[in-house]
């Protein structure tokens, strides 16, 4: 097959286009250029595609470099920006998946007769016995990735393959040490790549929206501080929310931009039974009933009931057990009740 | 590389390998080739042999003539927003935009183009009115993406009597195969140029620079290049430079009218075979060798890859580090559609160009672009299904 290999100039895709070309597969392997400002731990700055080349160059494949930065602005940062603004908590990783990644790579790859589009994510897909894909965890528990792929559908699945999602990342390196990738031994990249280590969101978020402060009260309303960056917080964050020390611990139950407030409580107040999830996209098709539920890269699959919405492509999780409320603009995974297969997602309301 | 400048470097890197700055005997013969490389540069470009310095490149020559004259004299460095960024990079950054550059103390201005690219003259003359302490202008003879070239001769009248104590500089990088440099040099005060756009190697550049010291040096140390350029001479590339710009001297006229036939054949070619062609720069104002269109329904970066596979070599603006290609700032400056800009092709012709690799150009890039574009245009019930639209939640719901 013709595979493109998106090549961040991480180890896990260095050993993705390694495998394939293994595999006997016609092997192209892609930088994307996505970002053009401050960056230190995202893949395009200049010395990671420096690292993704000569990976390429051992591999003997041609590599190239992609410049869909304004895609990237338009798709990523800028909702990433406009959230804050309103309170709300965006996974900008996930839209780059799904909006750059899976949807304008894809898409160049198709139109240059590519079969399939290939990434380091820690992912599997399978077929199930009626011949349908499922997008299954990742071998290695802990380096999953099922969750930031999840908006992947039937269509795209048949043209998308996960070439590391099988291995174990101490194996995987070891598999890069032993032919001496460059990449052998460079740390996993962490946080977002647009957002400096240095800076970190506030600085980010600072040069580009006017903070506001705000007001902190709690559930009755009684006014207990200030926040100086009322988009800065968080819901369920318990720390720089402006409270003397001591008391009892507080969370934040609701953040209200357009009023500048923020509501805090105790860790009972935060607790939900169910939450409401917005657009949803489907592994193959809407699904109701017992699953398990996840709301973050890393965290536990919880169990919950969900149902779908008439009529709207959003689903209502009803948790087994009442749950913290997860913030608003996160993005929620069901998952099969075994914990194996990645059924849909979509972003908390 | 033209292969006699292959041949004539090629001692250079064996026997006669001395440094021509050393006294011995062996040195002498290594400095007796620069000195008269420098006498054959100094011939085509219309210069006195101590005009002539060699550098490691066109953007040295550009970095130093601007940074150079800032350093010596401080005051206003002022380029129209086409030029190469070797020249451009280096005023912006005087003016606080643009990170890299070496001269401080003084400012940038930049000033716009026409439609084709050439500097506004009213508005470089109106810049120069208002800024009393311009000490460079820096213009360029012929642009390097779009082939469009400016009349440097009619640029010095309006630096001449508008701001006088000004240096003129030009990048004359891509002028050396299609222009006589002998009718842009006596215009200006400094010329850059690089051996590797006339058949030279690359890592050679020269900066002439007219009447005795302009500017700063930029390198110091040895003091070769009558301290002007300091570090040990490139002596083969050098040989090889002056090989290589002598012979495009001698061709340049006939090789004019060969290649312009032969742009005209591509682009021409390109106009029958496909529709949505334009011809960015009407080719009236452009040199012989470029061949610059913009196609509508495609992107370059993607016919690019067509074409790499087909073996055609193209561009579309410049690469920034990464090697990504990056929106063409002379496009941009030039008012072209940012969505027209985004189905540029540059295509350079040349000395090894013949009237086969035209055809075949004129097929490659006709059936690429046809692909391309059954992808971009696909009937609506299909359009439906791969919208990129509705996998954008975030988007579409702010």
């Amino acid at each position: 097959m013709k595979v493109m290999c998106a090549m961040s100039g991480g180890v896990d895709s260095s050993v993705a286009a390694l495998l394939l070309r293994q595999a006997g597969h016609d092997v192209v392997g892609v930088t994307m250029k996505l970002w053009g400002g401050d960056s230190d731990t995202g893949c395009c700055s200049v010395s990671d595609v420096d690292d993704a080349r000569r990976v390429a160059q051992q591999l003997g494949i041609d590599h190239l470099v992609f410049n869909f930065g304004d895609d990237f602005d338009e798709h990523v940062v800028a909702p990433y920006i406009d959230a804050h603004t309103r309170g709300v908590t965006p996974n900008p990783c996930i839209e780059c998946n799904r909006s750059v990644k899976f949807a304008r790579l894809a898409e160049r790859a198709d139109l240059l007769g590519f079969d399939a589009v290939a990434t380091g994510h820690h992912a599997n897909i399978g077929r199930s016995a009626d011949g349908r894909h499922t997008l299954e965890r990742g071998s290695d528990a802990a380096k999953d990735q099922s969750y930031v792929v999840h908006m992947l559908d039937q269509a795209q699945l048949a043209r998308t393959m996960f070439p590391v999602g099988g291995m174990q990342k101490a194996d995987l390196r070891a598999l890069a040490a032993s032919i001496d990738l460059r990449t052998a031994t460079k740390p996993d990249s962490q946080d977002v790549c647009f957002i400096t280590s240095t800076g970190g969101r506030i600085a980010f978020l600072g040069d580009r929206i006017p903070f506001s402060s705000g007001t902190v009260v709690d559930t009755d309303g009684t006014r207990l501080g200030e926040v100086e960056s009322v988009e800065l917080v968080t819901v369920g964050q318990r720390k720089g929310i402006g409270l003397p020390g001591g008391g009892p611990k507080r969370y934040v139950l609701d953040v209200d931009t357009a009023s500048a407030t923020v509501t805090v409580g105790s860790h009972a107040d935060l607790l939900r039974d169910e939450l409401i999830v917005d657009r949803m996209s489907w592994v193959d098709g809407p699904v109701d009933g017992s699953v398990l539920v996840q709301c973050s890269a890393h965290g536990r699959a919880l169990p919950a009931t969900i149902s779908t919405v008439e009529e709207a492509d959003s689903i209502v999780v009803r948790w087994h057990e009442p749950q913290r409320r997860i913030a608003p603009g996160q993005s929620v995974v069901a998952y099969d009740p075994t914990n194996t297969r990645a059924l849909g997602g979509g972003i908390c309301r | 590389m033209r292969a006699e400048a292959v041949e004539a470097m090629m001692p250079y890197l064996s026997e006669l390998y001395a440094n021509p700055s050393g006294s011995h005997r062996f040195a002498r013969r290594a400095r007796q080739a620069v000195d008269e490389a420098r006498d054959t540069v100094a011939r085509v470009v219309g210069c006195h042999p101590n005009e002539v310095v060699f550098t490691g490149c066109g953007t040295e020559s550009d970095n130093m003539a601007i940074a150079g004259a800032i350093s010596r004299r401080g005051g206003v460095a002022v380029c129209p927003a086409v030029e190469h960024h070797a020249v451009l990079h280096v005023v912006e950054h005087l003016d606080g935009h643009s990170t890299g550059g070496l001269a401080s103390g003084g400012r940038g201005l930049v000033v716009g183009v026409d439609a084709f690219g050439r500097v506004d003259l009213g508005e470089l003359a109106a810049t120069l009115d208002a800024t009393p302490d311009v000490t460079i202008v820096s213009v360029m003879a012929v642009n390097n993406e779009v082939g469009t070239i400016t009349d440097i001769a009619e640029v010095a009248r309006v630096v001449r009597r508008h701001a006088p104590d000004a240096l003129l500089h030009t990048d004359a990088v891509q002028s050396a195969c299609w222009l006589d440099l002998r009718d842009i040099t006596p215009h200006v005060d400094l010329l850059s140029l690089s051996a590797h756009k006339f058949g030279g190697p690359k890592g050679v550049g020269v900066l002439v620079e007219r009447g005795g010291p302009k500017v700063d040096a930029l390198l110091v140390g040895g003091g070769q290049e009558r301290e002007r350029r300091s570090g040990t001479h490139n002596t083969a590339g050098i040989v090889a430079a002056a090989v290589a710009l002598d012979l495009t001297d001698r061709e340049r006229v006939d090789e004019n009218l060969r290649v312009v036939a032969l742009r005209d054949q591509l682009v021409d070619g390109l106009r029958d075979r496909l529709d949505g062609i334009t011809e960015t720069v009407p080719r009236e104002y452009k040199v012989a060798g470029s061949a610059h269109v913009c196609i509508t329904g495609i992107e370059s970066e993607a016919l690019l890859f067509l074409l790499d596979e087909a073996d055609v070599c193209a561009s579309a603006a410049s690469a920034c580090a990464s090697g990504a290609m990056e929106p063409s700032h002379v496009l941009a400056a030039m008012g072209v559609d940012r969505s027209m800009a985004l189905g540029a092709l540059r295509l350079t012709l040349g000395q090894t160009t013949t009237a086969a690799d035209i055809e075949r150009a004129v097929d490659v890039i006709g059936a690429a672009v046809d692909q391309l574009r059954r992808h971009h245009h696909p009937t609506p019930a299909v359009a439906d299904v791969s919208a990129p639209t509705t996998l954008d939640p975030i988007a579409s719901a702010s």
